[in-house]
Formats: structure tokens, sequence, C-alpha cells
């Protein structure tokens, strides 16, 4: 019992949903958001500590290693600080009557079994159990979305479900397929789902049943990525939900979903008869970029200006595994992580910024800076960053990218800048519009907690001066790994 | 009897498909679940049949979850929805049906022809168990995508996860965790369904999706 109790695996997994069943019971609003922050605080805690010990020898469900564990790291701090900002956001929608006691009490318990639910499918060492925790993941933030039950609310939750379980049954199919094609080689039974042992095995599986699978497991977690031409949930379910859960959506939520489809890549570059999955993965991100930098353009509200942002960097990130190589996945995986701390900085400004004003509508926002300046100015600091501004974080990622992809085949290249000059036109119009200028709407005072926010601005300003050699080290090893 | 054994697994499996195929043309919202319920069935005996044949008696609780759980208990609480909300009217579909059945037959002949030739190593009962798998969740998603009613949206889908269920059940010697996983997701979704449902009937009075559509986006 005492070896459960120490081991962090087990604690990134049992404190949230231990803390989800006392949240759901116990009454008293104060309380269970304090509660919910303290869970997430020892969550963060117990993820860190996956440092400090030595790897345990992957089991038949559970494995952490070098890739996973940068991931659940992320996943428990922006989950830890969105908890923090939630506190404060709810407690406003309650104020405002927008939320019932006893909503808020389902919201704290329901945000950690998602942290529970994205944790789990982070450390899964089995592709079954896997596709289980994504599918309660995705139950879980369709309930959230629909929270508010007003008409928006409730379409936008609609359209997720629907959209989310056909994307998650494909899934399920290649999952069963890829277990067809190890179970010749393996044998019948468990060992037919756990990852290290099909991942040591693959280049006896049978190639062509392999490619059907990765067809379906693309097309079922990619509509979760929110990959053009699958992405039609994902606007309406970051419009219409709560603010802390569009961050934690686009944060993360997105980037377990791209881990998954990276797990499977990694299976297939292990088969020579295979398909090469890059192409496939350059096509849907280079689509996503190009069709959601022009749609930037064309948003009126402003959560849905972000969501459309996530799909582009999805398309940004899906762009640069699938061309693949130790520079191109370096670029890749750093730049999931700052887009997740960026994005996720964003919301939280995002969210104050339409309870201040009553409204998500762009046009009705404006001045930010004269009467807000924390929440203005954190706003542009984040939007600058996300546009891919120097000295920030995403600046240096993107123009590894790019770099990268000019060396390599400059062809491609060419669609890639041109999507990131529209974006960056779009977000700055944008910006412009919302930051500066004549001040319009409500100018009362926002009740806001700004440290979540800055924080996360801080870590992707300082990661774009300087990253720590050993920091760098890690990256470059785990994107080795990728292949 | 290797050839009967083949054979009645053979039959179990495509009449799923067929059913699938009658599934598509029912234009009223009881009849759409009568055979829903029929398909439950036939997914239970071929489940049922797999376990018999693999000598694999845990695949008997998947055949009954799909018994008890898709053709009865599903059925009847939908019926009362429907009685509920007073829907029992026709099924506006969004294409004809002559195009929607073109349209199914499409979909049958390309997971016939993509699946026989990919699983050509694998044995000859699992490869077309597989084949008629994927016709049955093809057929599901083009009943999802024909129809606008939520109701009828649902049922697409839980025929589609039975398709899922075939398949898995196809593949000799599958986990326990994915058909558990499976009874398990059509729990929870018909829960989630369920309160969807009645929230949709408050607000809306109605679960024709078109009339969420209304309020869609940009305001």
């Amino acid at each position: 019992m005492s070896a459960i109790l120490l081991d962090p695996i087990a604690l990134i997994l049992l404190i949230p949903i231990g803390a989800a069943a006392v949240l759901a019971l116990l009454p008293g609003y104060r309380l269970t958001s304090r509660l919910s922050v303290l869970a997430s605080l020892m969550t963060l805690l117990a993820a860190l500590s996956l440092f400090t010990v030595e790897p345990a020898a992957p089991g038949s469900y559970l494995l952490v290693d070098d890739l996973n564990i940068v991931f659940v790291v992320l996943n428990t701090f922006v989950g830890f600080t969105t908890s923090v900002f939630s506190a404060s956001y709810i407690a406003h929608e309650l104020e405002i009557g927008k939320l019932t006691p006893l909503y808020l009490r389902f919201y704290h318990a329901m945000y950690q079994v998602l942290i529970f639910a994205m944790n789990l499918a982070l450390v899964a060492n089995n592709i079954g159990l896997m596709w289980v925790a994504i599918e309660l993941a995705t139950l879980t933030t369709v309930l959230m979305v629909g929270i508010y039950r007003t008409h928006e609310a409730l379409e936008a939750a609609w359209k997720y479900f629907i959209l989310g379980s056909v994307g998650i049954a494909l899934a399920l199919f290649g999952t069963i397929l890829v277990y067809l094609a190890a179970q010749p080689v393996v044998g019948e039974g468990l060992n037919g789902m756990v990852w290290t042992v099909l991942i040591e095995r693959v280049a006896e599986f049978d190639s062509a049943l392999l490619n059907v699978a990765f067809v379906f497991l693309l097309l079922g977690y990619g509509t979760k990525v929110g990959l053009a031409p699958l992405h039609a949930w994902l606007p309406d379910a970051h419009a219409e939900g709560p603010t802390p859960i569009s961050a934690v959506l686009s944060g993360l939520l997105l980037n377990v979903a791209l881990y998954a489809v990276l797990r499977f890549k990694m299976l297939l570059a292990g088969n020579a008869g295979a398909i090469a999955p890059g192409p496939l993965l350059v096509t849907m991100g280079l689509t996503s970029l190009i069709f959601a930098a022009f749609m930037l353009y064309r948003r009126r509200d402003v959560k849905r200006l972000f969501a459309y942002s996530s799909i582009e960097h999805m398309g940004i990130i899906a762009f640069a595994f699938g061309m693949g190589g130790p520079l191109a996945n370096f670029a890749g995986l750093l730049h999931m992580v700052m887009h997740s701390l960026t994005k996720s900085a964003i919301f939280f400004a995002v969210g104050h910024i339409a309870q201040v004003k009553g409204t998500q509508k762009i046009a009705d926002i404006s001045g930010l800076t004269a009467t807000h300046p924390w929440l203005g100015w954190g706003l542009t600091l984040g939007v600058l960053a996300i546009a891919g501004l120097p000295p920030l974080g995403m600046f240096m990622t993107e123009f590894l990218i790019v770099s990268s992809t000019f060396a390599r085949n400059p062809w491609l290249a060419l669609p890639l800048v041109l999507g990131l000059i529209i974006a960056f036109g779009a977000l700055l119009l944008r910006l412009n519009g919302l930051a500066f200028g004549e001040p319009r709407g409500s100018t009362a005072p926002a009740k806001a907690s700004y440290v979540p926010m800055f924080a996360h601005l801080a870590l992707v300003l300082v990661a774009g001066i300087f990253l720590p050699a050993p920091l760098v080290a890690w990256f470059q090893h785990v994107a080795s790994l990728l292949g | 009897m290797d050839r009967l054994i083949f054979d009645i697994a053979h039959l179990l499996a495509a009449s799923l498909v067929l059913i699938s195929f009658v599934q598509l043309y029912q234009d009223r919202l009881y009849a759409l679940l009568n055979t829903f319920a029929l398909h439950a069935f036939m997914l239970s005996c071929s489940v049922a049949w797999q376990a018999f044949i693999q000598d694999a008696p845990h695949l008997y609780i998947t055949a009954a979850i799909a018994l008890v759980f898709k053709a009865i208990f599903i059925p009847v609480a939908l019926h009362r929805i429907i009685q509920r909300l007073g829907i029992h009217r026709e099924i506006e579909t969004v294409v004809g049906i002559g195009v929607t059945m073109l349209a199914g037959i499409a979909l049958v002949a390309l997971s016939m022809v993509v699946m026989l030739q990919v699983t050509t190593e694998a044995e000859p009962l699992a490869r077309e168990d597989l084949a008629f798998a994927l016709a049955v969740i093809l057929l599901g998603l083009l009943l999802m995508v024909s129809r606008r009613n939520a109701v009828s949206q649902v049922v697409g889908f839980m025929s589609l996860e039975n398709g899922l269920v075939l398949a898995a059940t196809g593949a000799r010697g599958m986990p326990l965790v994915v058909e558990f996983s499976v009874a398990f997701s059509i729990l929870i979704a018909f829960v989630v369904i369920g309160i969807f449902l009645f929230r949709i009937r408050e607000r809306f009075d109605t679960v024709d999706v078109h009339v969420l559509d209304r309020h869609r986006g940009e305001r």
C-alpha cells in the first residue's frame, strides 16, 4: 500500500480522481475551488517527482518514458494554473448568476476527472487503455462545454459530442487493426496491445494492415487534434464553454490527441514496408494552417478567433512532425509546449476581458490597454507571442521549422511561410482593435488573478531568449526518439 | 464441421450489414428503433457464436450486454423519450432514400475492397468479419449524416458501435479491455445523450438538430 502511495505514476492518477470524488460530495463553492487548486498543485508536484525517481520497468498498462514525461509535466502545470484561474473566473460567473452553486460543484469535480483522463492517456502503455482515457476526456469536456445550457452552448456540445464520438470510433477501429497486425507475431491476448511490446516487434508486422490502421487512427485522433477538415467542432466548443475549459482544450487536450498520433507514427516508422506517415501529416498540417489563417480574418467573436489560431498552430506542429528529422521534431515538440503555455495565457486574459465587458464580440471591445492595463498588455504580449514575434518562444520554434524545411524541401516552405504571414497579419489586425484605440464598453475594474497569465508569458519569454542546456539536450533526445 | 462454423459466422455478420441497410430507409422513428433492436440482437448472436467457436467464455458477457442493454433497454428507453416528446412523426432525411441506398452500396463495396486486400495474411474468418464490420461502421456513419433528427443520429452512432464490437470480437484473443470499454462507452454515451435530449427538450421543445443549427456560430 505504501509503495503505491509513494509511486509518482500512481499519484498523478490517484490525486485527481480522488479529488473529483471529494469535490463532487462537498458543498460550499469557496472550499471546493480551493481544494481543486490544492489537488492540482499536488498533482503537479507528483509529476515533477517523476524526474527524481528511477523509472520503473513498463508494465502492461502504465509507462513513463522520456517522451511522455514532458507532456505529463506540461499537463499538470497548465492544469494547476488553470485551476487557479478557474477559481476567480467561476466565482464571477456565480455572482452574475450564469451558474448555480450546484453546477459549480459539478464543474470542479469534472475538471479533476478531465485532468485524470488526460494524465492516464499520457502514461498509458496500452493502446486500448489510451483509447479509453481519451474517450473519457472527450465525454467530460462535452459536459463542460454544455454547462451554460444556452442555445449556443448546447449546439456546440452536441456537435462536439457527435464529431468527437465518430472520431473516437474510427480511432478504436484503427486500434483493433493494430492488434490484428500484432496478433500473429506477439501472440493472442494482452501483449498485442502493449505499446512497448509492439514497438519492439513492429518490424515483423503485416505492413498493409498497419497502413490501413494508421489512416483510421489519424482520422480518428486527428478529429480530436482539430486538424482541417475535421475541425468543425473546435471553434464552437471553444467559444461557448467556460473560458477555463477553452484554455484546457486548446492547451492540453489537443496536445494529448496529437501525442496519441505521435505514438502510432513511431510504430509505423519501425516497419520498413509501411507507408511513411510524414506526407499525410504534412498535408493535413498545411491544410489546417492555411485554412485557419484565412478564417482568422473573418472572426467576430474573440474566443472563436483564438480557437482558429489553435487550429493554425496544431497545423504547424503536425507539419513539423510530418517533416521529421531531429531538427523539425525538436522544433515541433518545443512549439507544442510554447503553444500550450501561450494559448492558455491568452484565454486567461480573454476570460477576464469578456467578463468585464460582458461580451465576446470583437467589435464591442476596444482600448483595453488604456482601461485595463494589466489585461490589455497581457493580451498584447500573448498575441505577439502567438503571432511569432521575436524574442518570444514561438519565434524561435517557427524559425527552426521554416529553416529546416527550407534546407530539405524549399517548395514546402513556401506555403508554410505564406500561412504564417497571413495568420500574423490577421492576429495583429485584431489585436490592434482589441488593445488600442478609443475605449469601448464597460471600464469597471476587473477582479482578476493575473498570476497564472503572467507566469505562462514569463516562461514563454524566457524560453525565447535563453533555453538551459540540459533542457535543450532533453528535447533533442526526445526528438531523436520520434525518428 | 469447419465449413459450417465459418458459414454461420458469415451469415450472422452479413445479416448485420443487411439490417444496417434496412435502417437506412426507415422513415419513422419507432420503426428505426425496432430495426436497431434487431441489429443489436443479431450482434449478440454473432458475438455469442464467436465466443463458442473461439472457446472464449468472456465474450458471452459481451453478447449478454449487447442483448440486454442494446437490444432491450435502450430501445425501450428511447421509445419512452420519443413518446414523451411527442415526435413520433416522420423522419426528415437529408437526401432521398435512393441516393442513400446507392451510397450505402458503394460504402460496402469500398470496405470489401479495402479490408480483403490488406488482410490476405489473416485467417479467413477474421478477415470476412472485419470486412463486414467496416461496412457496418460506414453504414452507421451514413445513417448519422443522412438524418437530422437527434434520436436517429444517436441510433446511427449506436449501430456504428455495433460494428466496432463485431470487429473486436472477430479478432481472436483481443484483450478484454476493448470489449469492456466499448460496452462502457455505450453506457456513458447513453447517459450523456439522455441528458442532452432532456436539455434540448427543455430549451427548444424539439429534438430536431436543425433547430439547433439556427443558433449557430457568429452572433
